[in-house]
């Protein structure tokens, strides 16, 4: 039956196999099968940016992948993310600077603000609200936000030095 | 809300896709990248029968030149054009336009022969491939054929492309030497439609001009009245007088017709005064 497709990922550094209808979408299967609702459903069309997570290391929508898709690949949820401790430094400077609100936003921003930081050179103010621009936060007014990452950015940036 | 209940097959080859299509049947959908059919079916928009994922057709993927021209495999991400050290150098427009396309998690999966494929009239890609007088590489039942971009862009959402037909590349000869590009858009936000875009290409002492607009029409379309006159060697403000001569322009939410009129003038004036400052500084 084509309808059902079986697929094996590596989910958050675990092997996962799991079997489900081809319709679902990558956000569908961590939310409702893994029970990893960090990730939100926010616009269901790309828009918002609430669903981003990561597949093979790049920030993806959750939202417009098949589960189905991601047979293969490696997949990191904003729990898998906290766990390892990869963006510890990122989820402080949130905290601190109050760039967390209602924190439906949250999860995709901090997988979008990760993968900037990942890109090495320090970022300006504008780098990083244009790099933010596919993810809506209707809470903070954004400012506490680059705030934060731009505090990061030049951390680590620093530290590397 | 969520997509229909639809079957779901993989092709690892471009026969292979062709050959599961012509299995399904019209109701069939090519998937690539995603990032504009998942959310129509999402919406409902569209309820297919099938999809066939071609995403794992390696052959599509990938940048590749020689003496005369680039290639760009149709299932090649808008991340890995935006990285092309050959995009870069020889179709700097590509390389401008690319950033203008969505945001970065959109770039990572959506495909450059997918955003071309789709035709939406104020998609950046598309209008490029047109501004560079790029070539579609097409696969079908009965071969491949060439369509040259003038001929491929027939209306919102509407191509050359013949039902389970693939688009499978674009070749673009490599711009004369001395070429002169421009390109520019105004949108209320990073990465959102444009309200009016423009892409500008004019050859060595304006022997050739393309200016191309797109998200004023219902394709990317070329100002023939505004070529012309760059060509015959009108001034900057002749040239955008007669920016959108000649083009039925649709308006939107985002603008009306006067107003998107408006803006390509703009657009076109502002970028045509940048290029002859640069060329002045030279």
């Amino acid at each position: 039956m084509t309808g059902t497709i079986t697929i094996s990922l590596h989910l958050n550094g675990e092997a996962v196999t799991a079997t489900l209808p081809a319709r679902m979408s990558l956000v569908d299967f961590l939310r409702e099968t893994m029970g990893l609702t960090g990730a939100h459903v926010g616009c269901a069309h790309g828009v918002c940016g609430a669903c981003t997570v990561r597949v093979d290391g790049a920030a993806v929508r959750g939202c417009l992948m098949l589960a189905a898709q991601a047979d293969g690949a490696t997949v990191d949820t904003i729990e898998g993310l906290t766990d390892t401790g990869a963006i510890a430094d990122l989820q402080d400077a949130f905290h601190r600077h109050n760039a967390v609100q209602c924190g439906y936003c949250s999860p995709g921003m901090l997988i979008t603000a990760a993968d900037l930081l990942d890109r090495a050179t320090l970022p300006d103010r504008a780098e990083i609200r244009d790099h933010i621009s596919g993810n809506y936060c209707r809470c903070t007014g954004y400012q506490a936000i680059v705030d934060a990452i731009s505090e990061v950015a030049t951390a680590r940036t620093k530290g590397a030095a | 809300m969520k997509t229909n209940a639809f079957a779901y097959v993989r092709a690892d080859t471009v026969p292979d896709a062709l050959r599961l299509y012509a299995e399904a049947g019209e109701d069939a959908r090519y998937l690539a990248g995603g990032q504009s059919l998942m959310a129509a079916l999402n919406f409902r928009l569209d309820e297919p029968s099938t999809l066939i994922d071609i995403t794992r057709v390696a052959a599509l993927r990938g940048i590749v030149a020689d003496a005369d021209a680039i290639r760009i495999g149709a299932l090649t991400r808008h991340a890995d054009v935006a990285d092309s050290a050959v995009i870069t150098a020889e179709l700097p427009l590509i390389h401008a336009a690319i950033g203008h396309v969505a945001h970065p998690a959109i770039r990572n999966r959506g495909t450059f022969g997918g955003s071309v494929a789709l035709a939406d009239p104020a998609a950046e890609m598309p209008a490029c491939v047109l501004a560079l007088g790029g070539v579609m590489e097409i696969a079908g039942q009965d071969g491949t054929r060439h369509v040259p971009a003038d001929a491929f862009f027939l209306g919102t959402y509407e191509t050359a492309l013949a039902p389970g037909e693939l688009l499978t590349g674009v070749t673009i000869q490599r711009p004369a030497p001395g070429s002169r590009w421009g390109f520019a858009e105004l949108a209320r936000r990073a990465g959102d439609y444009a309200m009016a875009g423009l892409c500008l290409m004019i050859a060595p002492d304006r022997r050739d001009a393309r200016v191309v607009f797109f998200s004023i029409s219902d394709r990317p379309v070329r100002a023939r009245a505004a070529e012309a006159a760059i060509i015959a060697g009108a001034s900057v403000i002749e040239v955008a007088a007669v920016a959108t001569d000649g083009i039925e322009v649709y308006g939107d939410l985002n603008a009306g017709i006067a107003t998107k009129r408006h803006y390509a003038s703009v657009l076109l004036r502002r970028e045509l005064a940048r290029l002859d400052q640069q060329e002045a500084a030279a």
